[in-house]
């Protein structure tokens, strides 16, 4: 099986971009990554998204991202998993290499938000749960999120502050991050005074949508040259669940993360603690609470004891959502994935700043879609 | 126009129809043919009884298109007496104070009106808090 490394990564910030469309964003981060990569020949572009074909009523995306980013010609497609797009299209690229069908692939998570306003929006995201039968009862992403709250801190008799330190030390981490949307810190207090989006969930606990591309660049070792910045690949593994919630044994469990992580672990040789650092789903704030009992790193009904500011702190055991994560990135949904990757990049490569995590070696980075009915693990190596 | 989707989920939404395993005996909602339980086929249409109680909720301020003319609105994880647990709408709570763990019984209302004021109405079950006799 062969390796592989990423060599190069392309991001526009998170924002509102009212001016550019989905080929402008996508061009710009896929021309970024090939000029940090050295500007090698790709064969493939994967493309990761969720929503082009509702809210820009836009399919086809191969041709269109193909065409924008100047690679006439090339093979290029969507690649669909909800809110985990981003990393189901590195997931493609990873295969793609390892199969020897590729040298080079490009991969790059695209959404765009901002070509529909209203309440049309809400709809649509809910896409990514079961339509027929949590949808059409009029449950939203939001709303799911706050059915999951609410039957744990009854469960566990959790304290709502124990959600903060997930929000707190995302903005706090985004604020020497010029790709954030969000660069102001959030305190305790501020958290408990926000206005309430879905009982008992409130504005800080959940993310906010807006437009975002992120692309990465995928080689072989053959392509690998001397001396250059690469970060290996040790595992990309993709686990699923029921769709639906309410078909769960347990609804807390949040299995496609337990077995995700453990697979992912297992292929990269690797225990818990030799994790760096790990870029989780931070938003909403009870799935960054859920992945930390799942994937292993606390006890069931104990995460809440275990997410403390200190612990997920750039110096903490588990570092989390180092440059700003879903929360101070802003949420650009078909494209989360693949920025939490370029994320764990920078800090694995020593680029991440005042936010550098000392002699950061292995990273891993997990994206959601649903309520985790979709998992997708991926874990880091600096080279 | 999504008449086609409706009506194939009409049975479930408005009668509470899902399945019963001739194998094991597990009662399944939504319907799904073969049993989560023990992996076998399971036709054999189940009416449920419409009772269960809150397993959790949570209260919707920014709502679906579609869903306007309810909101705020309050969703809940319903388990059913029989077992399995469905999403849907609370409705004539009144002042009654919602709790996990609170009875509940089905009813037929207004789910969704698809598209402008000519659009479809859509019909199916919610979930009321149980009237207690005093
Ligand atoms: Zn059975």
């Amino acid at each position: 099986m062969e390796k592989v490394y990423i060599t190069g990564i392309g991001q526009v910030a998170v924002g509102e971009h009212w001016d550019q469309s989905l080929a402008a964003l996508s061009s710009k981060a896929i021309r970024a990554a090939l000029k940090d990569a050295g500007d090698p020949q790709p064969e493939i572009v994967y493309i990761g998204n969720f929503l082009a074909s509702s809210i820009s009523h836009q399919a086809n995306l191969g041709a269109l991202v193909c065409d924008a980013a100047g690679l006439h010609g090339l093979e290029g497609t969507t690649v669909e998993a909800g809110e985990a797009s981003g990393a189901a299209a590195l997931h493609m690229g990873y295969l793609a290499i390892t199969s020897n069908m590729a040298d080079c692939v490009v991969v790059v998570g695209l959404e765009k938000m901002t070509d529909m306003v209203g309440d049309e929006i809400e709809a649509f995201a809910a896409q990514s749960g079961d339509t027929d039968f949590e949808g059409m009862q009029g449950l939203t992403p939001n709303g799911m999120a706050g059915l999951l709250m609410q039957r744990y801190l009854d469960q566990y008799h959790a304290p709502c502050e124990s959600f903060a330190s997930f929000p707190i030390t995302a903005h706090a981490n985004g604020v020497n991050n010029p790709f954030a949307m969000y660069r102001k810190n959030v305190d305790l207090d501020s958290y408990g005074k926000a206005p309430m989006v879905s009982v008992p969930l409130s504005l800080y606990d959940v993310p906010t949508f807006a437009d975002g591309a992120a692309a990465l660049v995928l080689v072989n070792r053959k392509l690998l040259r001397d001396g250059q910045k690469a970060v290996l690949i040790s595992a990309s593994e993709i686990a699923t669940d029921t769709l639906a919630v309410h078909d769960r044994a347990d609804p807390l469990a949040f299995d496609a993360v337990h077995i995700s992580t453990t697979k992912a672990l297992e292929k990269a040789k690797l225990t818990r603690d030799c994790l760096d650092l790990f870029e989780c789903w931070d938003t909403p704030s009870i799935y960054g609470m859920l992945s930390l009992e799942a994937g292993g790193f606390a006890e069931r009904g104990r995460g809440w004891q275990f997410a403390t500011l200190d612990n997920l702190a750039l110096t903490g055991r588990l570092p989390v959502a180092t440059l700003g994560g879903i929360k101070a990135h802003g949420f650009a949904p078909g494209a989360a994935g693949a920025y939490q990757v370029l994320d764990a990049v920078q800090q694995l490569r020593g680029e991440a700043g005042r936010n550098q995590i000392a002699s950061a070696q292995v990273a891993m980075t997990q994206a959601i879609s649903g309520a985790a009915a979709s998992v997708i693990t991926h874990i880091l190596r600096k080279m | 126009m999504e008449i086609p989707r409706h009506w194939r989920l009409q049975k479930q939404r408005l009668a509470l129809v899902g399945e019963v395993c001739p194998h094991c005996q597990a009662k399944i909602f939504p319907a799904r043919d073969v049993c989560p339980e023990c992996g076998g086929e399971a036709k054999t249409a189940f009416k449920f009884s419409g009772k269960g109680e809150v397993y959790s909720f949570t209260t919707l301020h920014s709502v679906p298109a579609g869903f306007e003319e309810n909101a705020p609105y309050t969703v809940a994880l319903v388990k059913l007496d029989e077992g399995p647990i469905i999403t849907a709408q609370l409705t004539d709570v009144g002042e009654r104070e919602v709790k996990i763990g609170t009875p509940v019984e089905m009813v037929t209302r207004r789910i969704r009106q698809d598209g402008d004021e000519r659009g479809m109405l859509i019909y199916g079950y919610k979930f009321r808090p149980v009237l207690r006799m005093s």
